[in-house]
């Protein structure tokens, strides 16, 4: 199933810009194996699987994974990005992200010629200092799933943030559409995404070589 | 405003084009009222450095008038006259807060951090006017620029010092001390430095300053050896002389103690099959530039310090590991900190114990930047250094 998914959507079409998009259940149900997959193998591996040469049911255009140190306190990190208000700042396409209540919020992502998509998504699993992932509902025109953990860096480097993002390449108009949404592959969006978040909390601002106000995203 | 604009190989304009303004809240404009040509531009002039593109806004060594200030920045205001330093740092991450200032992890926007990272395997830190590869910030060969992180980069001079004297900092005056404070010099020790340009002799002053004995300077410019000359340096031409057997002869057979590197790569591209063909041709081929580094590595004594402030973009064959192993050399390289050795350099400035002002050859009008290229891209030997003054009258002829 996933096999063939991937080759209709051939990889780089499903570049997704939010920090994840689009994702089936059974996708939703995978990306929480894929975070903690590498424990479960019997060969002593302590590789994440994204890593691995042969990566089993992990598909770049399915799955995206990526981990960068924030030199700022886990407690810090860890509450900036559980204020989803705050995605649009770093993630590219995401035009406004609304909480609706503790759990859920509602997204406004930039779709093809100026068109957006909305959907929400609810947090399934939240500890503070350490996970956040959520899923979009069941009935959204545009599913997704993420998870991101947080540690200590060793040496007082401050904090390794992993996020792992799901996207649902499922076929027909609609996934003909979210393909349309994102111009790059997940992996390089998310570690963009990643390097972003890292800037904001590091600086206090975005890096970008604009000469005037108003361009986006550096 | 009026600015210097890349738009090729051995093309360069000066154009009306936009003023910059205030971005983010960290940043400063700054009127410029002196702004330098470094080797490092003509590997741009020369169509050698990737990701340029048409338009874009030459210029790293720049010093001016602060003219905007962003909210977030308490430690400068208006009328302030800074110079600023080539590298664009946070200040905040884990490089800058180790004073790794190039190393800067947030400079470079994110998106374009992504060439250097699959170039290098890490991205780079931002430049001003240096290409896409360093962020793509526009450069200070310009009326205006915006900035970043000003209340970091920076630096103040309140004595109302002359341009002329102080204007280096930004750049060539660090990366030359940086260079000889990467020989670990000792007492006794002879340095060779190759290549005679403005970093090369800054870093024969750096390394005399340190204490090193005896500094040999290799070049094949007549004038630029005597500058070295001049500062104490004992020169060798290689046009003239076979350097290995020269250095060898010089310290009584041993090799010097630590070797500089401020040539670079500069002739070469980075296509990979370019510079494969290039370093297939004769190890004597006097334009094959990676050659200095070879010589270097094999004229280092036994335990030697080997220090490259040279800029190298993409592959050397034929790269001496062999010498590099079997003597225990030691090399350390890289673009400079910078914002490190400011506050330090500009005091010996003051007490007139280092002299930076020797080394410029001319003075020219913001709108002479074409020529200014020109001179000293290819009259090499009288242009030593080239200062802009965007103030200047622009005199016919
Ligand atoms: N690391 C840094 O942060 C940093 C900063 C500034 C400049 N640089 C680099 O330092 C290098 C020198 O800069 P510059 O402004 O002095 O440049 P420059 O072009 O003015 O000087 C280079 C000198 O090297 C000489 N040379 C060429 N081939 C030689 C050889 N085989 N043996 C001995 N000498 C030789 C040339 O004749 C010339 O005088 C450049 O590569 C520049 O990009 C590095
Ligand atoms: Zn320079
Ligand atoms: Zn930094």
């Amino acid at each position: 199933m996933y096999r063939r998914h991937v080759r209709r959507s051939n990889g780089r079409a499903l570049a997704a810009g939010v920090l994840g998009v689009v994702a089936g259940a059974a996708v939703l149900f995978a990306a929480r194996n894929m975070m903690r997959g590498h424990r479960r193998i019997i060969e002593p591996e302590d590789a994440p699987r994204r890593t691995w040469r042969r990566k089993g049911r992990w598909r770049e255009g399915i799955f995206a994974g990526r981990t960068i140190t924030v030199n700022r306190p886990r407690e810090e990190v860890y509450a900036r990005w559980r204020d989803f208000a705050i995605f649009p700042n770093f993630m590219e396409n995401v035009r406004s992200v609304t909480p609706l209540d503790q759990t859920r919020s509602r997204w406004v992502v930039e779709g093809p010629a100026g068109s957006t998509v909305e959907f929400e998504t609810k947090i399934v699993e939240d500890r503070p200092n350490e996970l956040i992932a959520w899923e979009s509902d069941e009935n959204a025109q545009v599913r997704n799933s993420g998870r991101v953990s947080f540690r200590d860096a060793p040496g007082g480097r401050g904090t390794e943030i992993e996020a792992v993002i799901a996207y649902d390449p499922s076929g027909g108009a609609v996934g003909r559409m979210t393909a349309k949404l994102f111009q790059r592959g997940p992996g390089v969006q998310t570690r963009r995404e990643l390097r972003r978040f890292k800037q904001l909390m590091e600086t206090g601002e975005i890096a970008t070589a604009a000469s005037r106000p108003a361009a986006s995203h550096g | 405003m009026r600015a210097l604009t890349w738009h090729g190989k051995h093309d360069v304009r000066v154009e009306t084009v936009p003023d910059p303004q205030i971005v983010n809240p960290r940043d400063a404009i700054i009127k410029v009222t002196s702004t330098a040509i470094c080797g490092s531009d003509l590997h741009l002039y020369d169509g050698v450095i990737p990701t340029m593109r048409p338009g874009d806004i030459l210029g790293h060594e720049f010093m001016g008038e602060v003219v905007d200030v962003g909210r977030g920045n308490t430690r400068l205001k208006r009328g302030d006259r800074v110079v600023v330093p080539f590298v664009i740092a946070c200040g905040n991450c884990f490089f800058c807060r180790r004073q790794q200032f190039a190393a800067c992890d947030n400079s470079n926007p994110a998106y374009k951090a992504d060439i250097s990272q699959m170039l290098y395997g890490h991205h780079m830190c931002g430049f001003f006017g240096y290409s896409h590869l360093t962020g793509g910030y526009a450069g200070g060969q310009a009326e205006y620029v915006r900035v970043p992180f000003s209340d970091v980069g920076p630096i103040v001079i309140d004595d109302g010092m002359e341009d002329d004297r102080v204007l280096f900092l930004s750049d060539i005056l660090p990366t030359g001390w940086m260079a000889a404070e990467n020989c670990e010099i000792e007492e006794g020790d002879t340095v060779a430095v190759w290549g005679c340009g403005p970093v090369g002799l800054f870093a024969i002053q750096s390394a005399l300053i340190m204490g090193a004995a005896q500094v040999i300077a290799i070049d094949h410019y007549p004038h630029r050896l005597e500058l070295a000359r001049k500062l104490g340096a004992k020169t060798v031409n290689y046009r003239n002389t076979r350097v290995y057997e020269a250095l060898m002869e010089m310290t009584g057979g041993i090799g010097p103690d630590a070797v500089i590197d401020a040539v670079g790569l500069e002739s070469h591209g980075f296509a990979p099959d370019n510079l494969y063909d290039y370093a297939k041709q004769s190890l004597r081929l006097e334009t094959d530039r990676s050659h200095v580094l070879r010589e270097a590595l094999y004229a280092c004594r036994k335990g030697g310090r080997v220090s490259v402030p040279g800029v190298y973009g993409g592959f050397v064959d034929k790269f001496p590991v062999g010498a590099f192993m079997q003597k225990g050399l030691t090399m350390r390289t890289g673009q400079t900190h910078v914002q490190k050795y400011l506050s330090g350099l500009l005091e010996m400035i003051r007490d007139n114990r280092i002299n930076t002002t020797f080394l410029i050859s001319h003075r020219m009008p913001l709108e002479k930047g074409p020529d200014a290229y020109r001179k000293f891209a290819f009259e090499q030997n009288e242009t030593t250094k080239v200062v802009l003054k965007p103030g200047m009258e622009a005199r016919n002829g």
